[in-house]
């Protein structure tokens, strides 16, 4: 009989190796998985992990793709990392994220058709202000009234939705679209565009700013008394409180932080890659965040790797399906094992599997 | 082996050469002992002795690596508890399994195989409480009960059971001594109704007064086997602890200049923040510096609650807590410490240390305004590890080293760190709930101590116990919290535990609690 023993401290060891072998096990399920699909199981993982970076045929596109699609997620995952450690869960910044890129583009589209080098900075503040200012509705009714924040974040991401479509048709839609929905391309409105920085990378200001997100929450984490009591109040709420850390002042900030970020993403979202505030603009960066904060383990170098691996999955993913025809739905689920594992094997850094015999006195 | 003295040496239970040993412990080895019928048979060491693996092994909670077990002339070796009591063996826990939210004839069904009807089981309770004079009402709510009377809960569910030998672990640690008193005559009665009792205990006069015999564990091995009555207390002790021991040293009182106290409750009044607390009601004392303030009280009479309002997790109105005269009632944990007080909380894991954490962050939890550990905010964890590392050094806390996580280390070692972590920051007021609460007896003077010296240095101390022997030890003046009231408070000296008794409440839901009010 299998028996599990805690460990008293977590395993080092098995902190860093669980996500290694979750990926590993995803690959033998998944295949199995494509196998049974009549799909050729080595053809189809290669297809998924190997093709995108270094098949002659397809990196030149997809290469470039593999920062477009983890800039934001690594972005959000990082100031959603912040509130999970701390316990506070912001479920809703798939919202954020979407009113960052309204209040963004419409600070931007005020100023149209100005050349003003100032209209990009005035944007990127706007859309970080759109979004905490969305997080701020779930943070203050949990403080002010005690509602719960996971719920009210989620179904604030539906109401943003609407706000979005309304917007799409009504004041952002472009006067100059033939009444088409959708704003003006921001993109291609030099003093509002978020262009490619270097050449072939897929490098915009979104991913720069996903790569300072992770080194400043490193250090907040790792050297900061404000760090240290975000992980205080999650491990132990009594003793953070005993600390002299304020539970309220702590939702307010990991929350505002949160959908800051998110906002911010949004916003480099919509002048770079997107282009443009359309009905279609929320393409679910703000759940898959949820699932690259936990596949990081909630660890900002954990998340930068699990942004990478993510987004990896979703263009590899949609090669799978363009080459060799396999069902969106296969590429999900192949998705959701990754996640299923990591949660399964992360068992093991705080347990010991023994093999036990029954009954012997 | 032990001899019983009143009753027909018939041997109900006998151990032999038990063993069992966990990873990098051995908790009990080679450990032999009998117990006769209606025998109350004592099992006394410190903490981390082997006292609970060895009963949790009799109650089938852990299974021995070798050596057997014989009741009443049969091999016994139960898989679980289920089966220890279906051969009549009963056990009273340290900490109850009770519901509070669910009456007492209700949480008693909930503990039983095939449970009665509930009126008759109410009747039953009743008779059976009766009969050995625990009174209990049994549609009262558990929520609404003392902590002398959850234990009756747990007795009278063990009593319905029939059982040959009753197992009570550390039974009077939340009992006042008329408490204690009948107790003590409940279990002489069923001793003499032919059942054994296995009582577990460091309380040495208790067990001089109630027990037949005594098994005398240290390190996980029998050191000796003995009639309590013919040994002293301190004969007993020495036997437990392997070494001498000497009562803590206290200085003459040095004069301090009469400034305003340093510490200063005025009609403190405050609902629980702890569901099913108690709420505290017009408390009010003041503690001068160099002057050590006991507050004893049964638990649950609303000490946790005392510890918050001090510490600063609770607030009250700003007139309610003074020191030196200022106002601080509305202040938080991290502007007290400013103002030079320390917390040591009762519940190590959780409240005072983060169990995931290691060491030096848990170092850094509380010392970090004190010991200056943060600079602009950022956190200097080479002052924090050597702080962490002075701390492991002088209240010998025995660890592999600082970045171990607290939850790894044993309850008594944990507890010197988390006391070392409080009096090492120079502190001007020290509040501590339970300071020797799962330590060993060398470690106890030693903390005892610690605190005696910080009052020598000047600052105002506040000890919260349930151990009177903590209070009467080291307190000047002394208090008792009875449902969340302060009693007056008495010099230490020349207090009769009969006296500290009443102070404490008396027998919480007896007759005799309302003599003396």
């Amino acid at each position: 009989m299998l028996r599990l023993e805690k460990r008293p401290s977590p395993s080092r060891f098995w902190q860093m190796a669980t996500p290694v072998l979750a990926v590993v096990l995803t690959m033998i399920a998944g295949g199995l998985m494509f196998a049974l699909l009549g799909k050729n199981p080595v053809e189809a993982i290669r297809t998924i992990f190997y093709d995108p970076l270094f098949n002659p045929q397809f990196a030149a596109y997809s290469r470039p793709q593999l920062l477009v699609k983890a800039g934001p997620l690594i972005l959000i995952a990082i100031g959603l990392s912040l509130g999970f450690r701390a316990g506070i869960w912001n479920i809703g910044a798939e919202g954020q994220y979407i009113m960052g890129a309204i209040c963004g583009a419409a600070v931007g589209l005020a100023f149209y058709p100005s050349e003003s080098v100032l209209i990009f900075p005035a944007m990127v503040l706007a859309g970080a202000l759109g979004g905490w200012a969305w997080a701020m509705i779930p943070a203050i009714l949990k403080t002010r009234f005690r509602t719960n924040e996971i719920l009210v974040s989620l179904l604030l991401v539906y109401v943003a939705e609407a706000i979005l479509a309304s917007m799409a048709l009504g004041r952002l839609r472009n006067p100059e679209g033939g009444g088409f929905p959708g704003s003006r391309n921001l993109s291609k409105w030099e003093a509002s565009a978020n262009p490619e920085l270097i050449a072939g990378t897929g490098m915009h200001w979104g991913v720069v700013a996903a790569f300072i997100a992770v080194i400043a929450a490193y250090i907040l984490l790792q050297r900061h008394i404000l760090g240290f009591q975000i992980k205080l109040a999650g491990q132990a709420p009594r003793a953070a409180r005993f600390a002299g850390v304020a539970p309220t002042k702590l939702v307010v900030l990991c929350m505002g932080l949160s959908g800051g970020l998110a906002g911010l993403a949004g916003l480099f979202e919509v002048t770079g890659p997107a282009g443009q505030i359309s009905i279609d603009f929320g393409s679910g960066y703000g759940f898959t965040a949820i699932i690259v904060a936990f596949l990081g383990r909630l660890n900002p170098i954990g998340i930068l790797l699990a942004g990478l691996l993510m987004a990896l999955t979703y263009i590899g993913g949609e090669l799978a399906q363009f080459m060799l025809g396999l069902p969106s739905a296969a590429i999900q689920a192949f998705q959701g094992m990754l996640l299923f594992f990591l949660l399964a094997v992360d068992l093991l850094s705080n347990y010991r599997i023994r093999l036990a015999k029954r009954g012997v006195a | 082996m032990t001899q019983a003295g009143k009753h027909m040496a018939e041997e109900l239970l006998a151990i032999d050469g038990v063993t069992k040993a966990y990873p990098g412990v051995v908790a009990n080895s080679d450990v032999s002992f009998s117990i006769t019928k209606g025998e109350i048979h004592a099992l006394l060491g410190e903490n981390g002795a082997g006292k609970s693996t060895l009963v949790k092994m009799i109650y089938g909670l852990v299974k021995p690596d070798s050596g057997k077990m014989t009741l009443r002339g049969q091999s016994f070796a139960p898989a679980e508890p289920r089966a220890a009591r279906a051969s009549g063996v009963a056990m009273v826990f340290q900490h109850f399994s009770l519901f509070e939210a669910l009456t007492v004839a209700e949480n008693v069904a909930l503990g039983m195989e095939n449970p009665p009807q509930m009126r008759a089981l109410a009747a039953r309770i009743k008779e059976v409480s009766e009969d050995y004079g625990l009174p209990l009402d049994p549609d009262r709510m558990v929520g609404d009960l003392s902590a002398g009377e959850r234990q009756r809960v747990e007795i009278i569910r063990c009593l319905l059971q029939d059982p040959k030998l009753l197992i009570m672990d550390e039974p009077t640690s939340v009992l006042t001594p008329q408490e204690v008193e009948i107790l003590f005559k409940t279990l002489r009665q069923l001793s003499a109704e032919g059942t054994a009792i296995l009582y577990i205990s460091h309380k040495l006069e208790e067990i001089r007064a109630l027990c037949d015999g005594a098994t005398i564990l240290r390190r996980g091995k029998v050191v000796a086997s003995c009639i309590p009555a013919e040994k002293t207390a301190r004969e007993l002790a020495e036997l437990m602890v392997g070494a001498v021991l000497t009562p803590p040293a206290r200085a003459a009182k040095k004069a301090w200049p009469e400034t305003e106290a340093a510490l200063e409750v005025r009609g403190l009044s405050a609902t629980s923040p702890i569901p099913f607390g108690t709420a505290l009601k017009e408390i009010s004392f003041s503690v001068r510096r160099g002057e050590v303030l006991g507050i004893a009280g049964v638990a649950g009479n609303g000490q946790d609650e005392l510890l918050l309002a001090l510490s600063g997790e609770l607030r009250s109105d700003p007139q309610m807590v003074l020191s030196f005269g200022k106002p601080i009632g509305a202040l938080g944990p991290s502007e007290r410490r400013a103002a030079g007080f320390v917390a040591a909380p009762e519940d190590r894991l959780g409240h005072a240390a983060a169990p995931d954490m290691s060491l030096m962050e848990n170092a850094l939890l509380s010392g970090a305004v004190r010991k200056g550990l943060t600079r602009r905010g950022f956190i200097d964890w080479g002052a924090t590890a050597s702080w962490a590392e002075e701390i492991v050094a002088r209240f010998d806390v025995r660890t592999p080293g600082i970045s171990v996580a607290a939850r790894a280390l044993s309850g008594g070692n944990l507890q010197k760190f988390l006391m070392g972590r409080e009096l090492s920051q120079s502190p001007a007021v020290v509040v501590i709930n339970q300071p020797t609460w799962g330590v060993d007896a060398a470690a106890a003077a030693f903390i005892r101590q610690e605190i005696l010296n910080r009052a020598e240095e000047g600052a105002a101390v506040v000890v919260i116990s349930q151990d009177l022997d903590d209070l009467l030890e080291i307190s000047d003046r002394f208090a008792a919290l009875n449902e969340g009231r302060l009693s007056p408070m008495r010099p230490t000296e020349g207090l009769t535990v009969d006296e500290i008794g009443l102070m404490m409440g008396g027998a919480h839901g007896m007759e005799v609690a309302h003599h003396g009010h």
